[in-house]
């Protein structure tokens, strides 16, 4: 016993010196941010992508297009009105978790109408009928509840990121407090993840410099990888383009939503630039990892600037990007 | 929001006011802190028989027991048909006093009183009594003096006195058979005693048997030095009230008459005998709450007002549900201990307390075994039922009569192997293993079976635990016993939900990145973050106004360079400092 107790004690950190570190729990997240800063009222407005995009809109914050909405039953049996003439759209549901029950079109079959996804494989009317059927079963949504399907626009992914994904187009993550980015990261789906973007089934996780947007270093099942494990490219030369525009769409969410700590899911489209996919109000602490950086050191930054509400949303994006950035700028100062 | 302050004054209020209920029953009921401890009883019962001669107004009054060391009378009780029944006071002894104007023919009296052995009882109703010149008459005079001359010799103070006394009056001689023709043996005791100028007193005492009927009060000698006495056996010599399972109970100790027929003067029993006494005992051993309500019962008929702070008020049926109630509070302060600070995941919040309330009344091992396989088993019928794509309400009801068939297939099975602990099964609460059967199906379909493993491992675990630590008597009695106990539960809960450190699991989760953080600095950096915001922080703190200003300034400042040159890509910062900063992430 007395030989087996420092070996398992060495499979834990010591609470004191992440605390040091400024790393956060999940209770200090719950208490003191979520609690704190997100009014529950204001959950339904990020769990619901419907109600996320008609707020998006009325605030200018650039997001894809709704093309329309699949309520009920009866409205499943006129989607071919509403689809209309767009040849590539994407259906989701709205309270769907994890990207299930994403089916993208990217074209029609000129001849018999056929769908055509982003497989290459076909379907036609009815399997589309079928999938909003299942969408408004709630079939994909979190804990099986009633929901809704959203027809959006296509989104014509930058090719920036190719190679750096298994599968579909990496989004990325910024962690918005108080209006102001504090820790950005993108999530590369592996062949070991399933296409999943979710870090403990083994996607990658990059860390994303606040102030240049390019990547800080990488992580697979928390270690440090250097390339991508499918593609092998080099992980480091992931850049994001339009960082400050990311940002600011991002820091934007804030006013936008009313909540205070919020993890912002931003896509480039390749002629739109930055778009908004999705808020969460509960976001995950494994950017840490990626980032190799507690988030404590930067949230109290912020909580300790009390004037933070007389600040644009540029400035705040330029207050991020001068103190969040990795590297020191020790030579200007 | 409300303050910290507020807070832990109001949790720490509901904490000493639940400490203090708990404190508060202990020491007014003498509930005792752990279960276990029984007390003994004893149900004493005087049967008086007399016959009055004639037709007459009779006036009946019997000793009530004395105030003594380690006994407590918890409760008194009279039966006599047409009798008045008063409790009275003469002399400084306590008496029942029966009166009847017509009585005819034998009469029988009882009278009942409860006694609790209480080692903690010290009051004690026995006075010393005066001494008493008396000179006997020749020859006992001087057989008296020869016994007290050779006691003297051999003791030295009057306990030690009186045993040797009693030693004399054992020898078998010609003056003590005089002696004891002339007094009893207890009488003359306190005679030589007197007559050596020691205070001594005749006192009647019961004898406990249990179950022995029709027992006489005895005599027993009372040796005072000071104000201590010692209880003397005449006839024996023991010293001491006897202990164990021969006690006795002091009935008469101030030399007041056992029994008292006024009016009756030729009061004799059937048999010719005079009016008789006698005694009849039972013991009871009785748990030690209920033995603490008796004696505060006592407490409450002298006049002090107490709240029962317990729940053995209510009727047993209720008693029984309530106990349920009130040990579900452990298990739940189990499920926030083991989610908020150790971090076990579980599927539904309350799901292991449920289950483990269940385990309660079938045995663990059945219950696990039980549990595992209905969950098993449904989740695989849940599978199936996904591909029909139900709607939510009706796959939840399926699920649900499923689990009921499952619960009847296993009861009726194991009836018919003989095997009835598998009858337990309908302990399970069937819309909880419902739940759980569909909220795991959505996990594996989510997460992977992986994820279910460890949801499921959880789970039982914190229902494990849950059931440790409800099963044990322990917990047991204090909930059931001390309402109090749930405010300091509720006050644990609270302090815990304000728990904002780590969980023991993210120690483990975050260990990579605790051991990262500090070898492999980011880019270039020459001074750790924390601590560079930390500093940051601690200048802005310093002069809030100015850094703030300061700070605004040169993000506008930035900004304005940033328009300056315009077509930039819009990365700002590059030109300074854009070294390879990313030759860490490759270290």
């Amino acid at each position: 016993m007395k030989l087996h107790l420092p070996r398992i004690l060495t499979r834990y950190a010591n609470p004191f010196t992440m605390a040091d570190d400024g790393i956060m729990g999940m209770n200090t997240r719950n208490i003191s941010y979520i609690g704190r800063y997100n009014k529950r009222h204001l959950f339904p407005l990020v769990d619901n992508k419907l109600l996320t995009k008609r707020i998006a809109v009325a605030h200018h914050v650039a997001t894809t297009k709704l093309i329309g909405t699949v309520q009920n039953q009866h409205d499943v049996q006129n989607v071919l009105d509403i689809i209309g003439d767009y040849h590539e759209f994407c259906i989701k549901p709205a309270q769907g978790s994890g990207g299930k029950g994403i089916l993208v079109i990217k074209d029609r079959n000129a001849q018999n109408g056929h769908f055509i996804k982003s497989s290459g494989e076909e379907i036609n009317n009815h399997d589309l009928r079928r999938h909003l059927t299942n969408i408004l079963a709630g079939l994909f949504s979190l804990g099986g509840r009633q929901d809704f399907a959203l027809i959006e626009e296509l989104i014509h992914f930058d090719n920036v990121f190719s190679g750096f994904s298994y599968d579909g187009v990496p989004d990325t993550r910024v962690i918005v407090f108080q209006g102001f980015p504090i820790m950005c990261m993108m999530r590369l789906s592996t062949s070991a993840s399933d296409g999943k973007a979710n870090l403990h089934q083994g996607a990658v996780g990059v860390g994303i410099c606040v102030r240049t947007g390019r990547a800080v270093r990488a992580v697979q099942f928390n270690e440090p990888i250097e390339f991508h494990p499918d593609t092998d490219r080099r992980l480091s030369e992931l850049t994001v383009p339009h960082w400050r525009q990311v940002l600011e769409l991002a820091a934007s969410c804030y006013e936008m939503s009313g909540l205070g700590y919020i993890g912002t899911d931003i896509v480039l489209d390749r002629d739109k630039g930055p778009m908004l996919l999705e808020l969460n109000a509960r976001p995950g602490l494994a950017i840490q990892i990626c980032n190799n950086a507690g988030l404590l050191p930067r949230l109290k930054l912020i909580e300790a600037l009390t004037k933070r509400q007389r600040l644009t949303v540029p400035e705040r994006v330029e207050f991020s990007m001068e103190h969040f950035g990795v590297w020191m700028k020790g030579a200007e100062a | 929001m409300v303050s910290r302050g507020v807070f832990y004054f109001v949790t720490a209020i509901l904490f000493v006011a639940g400490l203090l209920m708990m404190v508060y029953q202990h020491v007014t009921y003498e509930v005792p802190w752990l279960p276990g401890q029984a007390r003994d009883l004893w149900n004493i019962e005087a049967k008086i028989e007399f016959e009055p001669a004639g037709n007459a107004p009779v006036d009946v009054r019997f000793a009530l027991p004395a105030v003594q060391p380690g006994l407590v009378q918890v409760k008194q009780t009279t039966s006599s048909l047409g009798y008045g029944v008063d409790y009275v006071n003469r002399n400084g002894s306590n008496y029942v006093e029966w009166t009847k104007r017509d009585v005819s023919g034998p009469q029988v009296l009882y009278y009942r009183a409860d006694f609790l052995i209480d080692n903690e009882a010290s009051q004690s109703s026995m006075k010393v009594p005066p001494l008493r010149e008396s000179v006997e008459p020749e020859p006992y005079g001087t057989a008296i003096r020869e016994i007290a001359d050779t006691a003297m010799a051999h003791s030295a103070d009057p306990f030690s006195f009186a045993s040797q006394v009693i030693r004399e009056l054992q020898k078998p001689s010609e003056s003590n058979s005089l002696l004891l023709n002339q007094y009893s043996r207890s009488s003359l005791v306190v005679r030589i005693l007197q007559s050596a100028k020691i205070h001594a007193r005749e006192i009647g005492v019961v004898q406990l048997e249990n179950y022995r009927r029709h027992r006489p009060l005895q005599s027993r000698v009372a040796v005072f030095s000071g104000n201590k006495y010692q209880i003397f056996d005449p006839a024996t010599g023991m010293s001491g009230l006897r202990s164990g399972k021969a006690r006795e109970v002091i009935w008469t100790d101030n030399g007041n008459p056992l029994l008292n027929i006024t009016g009756a003067q030729a009061a004799k029993t059937r048999s010719g005998q005079s009016a008789r006494v006698t005694f009849t005992m039972m013991h009871h051993r009785i748990s030690s709450i209920r033995a603490g309500m008796l004696k505060a019962g006592v407490d409450k008929a002298s006049g002090a007002e107490f709240i029962p702070l317990s729940i053995s008020s209510l009727p047993i049926d209720e008693q029984a549900i309530f106990k349920m109630f009130l040990l579900l509070p452990v298990g739940i302060l189990i499920v926030v201990f083991l989610r908020i600070i150790v971090g076990v995941k579980t599927s539904g919040t309350f799901m292991p307390v449920l289950i483990a309330m269940s385990f309660l009344q079938t045995d663990l091992v059945v219950g696990l075994i039980g549990f595992v396989a209905i969950i098993g088993i449904g989740l695989v019928i849940r599978s199936w039922l996904s591909h029909l794509n139900l709607l939510l309400i009706a796959r939840i009801s399926a699920v649900i009569i499923v689990v009921i068939s499952i619960l009847g297939t296993v009861s009726v099975l194991s009836y018919k192997f003989g095997l009835t602990v598998g009858l337990k099964v309908t302990f399970f609460p069937m819309i909880i293993l419902s739940w759980t059967i569909e909220r795991m199906s959505i996990v594996w379909e989510e997460e992977g079976y992986h994820e279910v493993l460890k949801q499921g491992a959880g789970s039982i675990f914190v229902a494990v635990c849950g059931y440790l630590a409800m099963n044990s008597l322990t917990v047991q009695h204090l909930t059931s016993n001390f309402l109090g106990l749930q405010l300091v539960i509720l006050s644990l809960i609270l302090v815990m939900g304000n728990y904002t450190g780590f969980r023991l699991t993210e120690l483990k989760r975050f260990k990579p990145l605790a051991f990262q953080i500090r070898k492999y600095p980011n880019g270039d950096q020459k001074e750790e973050e924390h601590s560079r915001l930390k500093r940051e922080r601690d200048e802005l703190k310093g002069d809030p106004h100015n850094v703030y200003r300061k700070w605004k300034q040169q993000a506008q400042q930035s900004l304005k360079d940033l328009g300056e040159e315009t077509g930039e890509d819009g990365a700002p910062g590059e030109s300074n400092g854009s070294k390879d900063h990313k030759s860490g992430s490759s270290k």
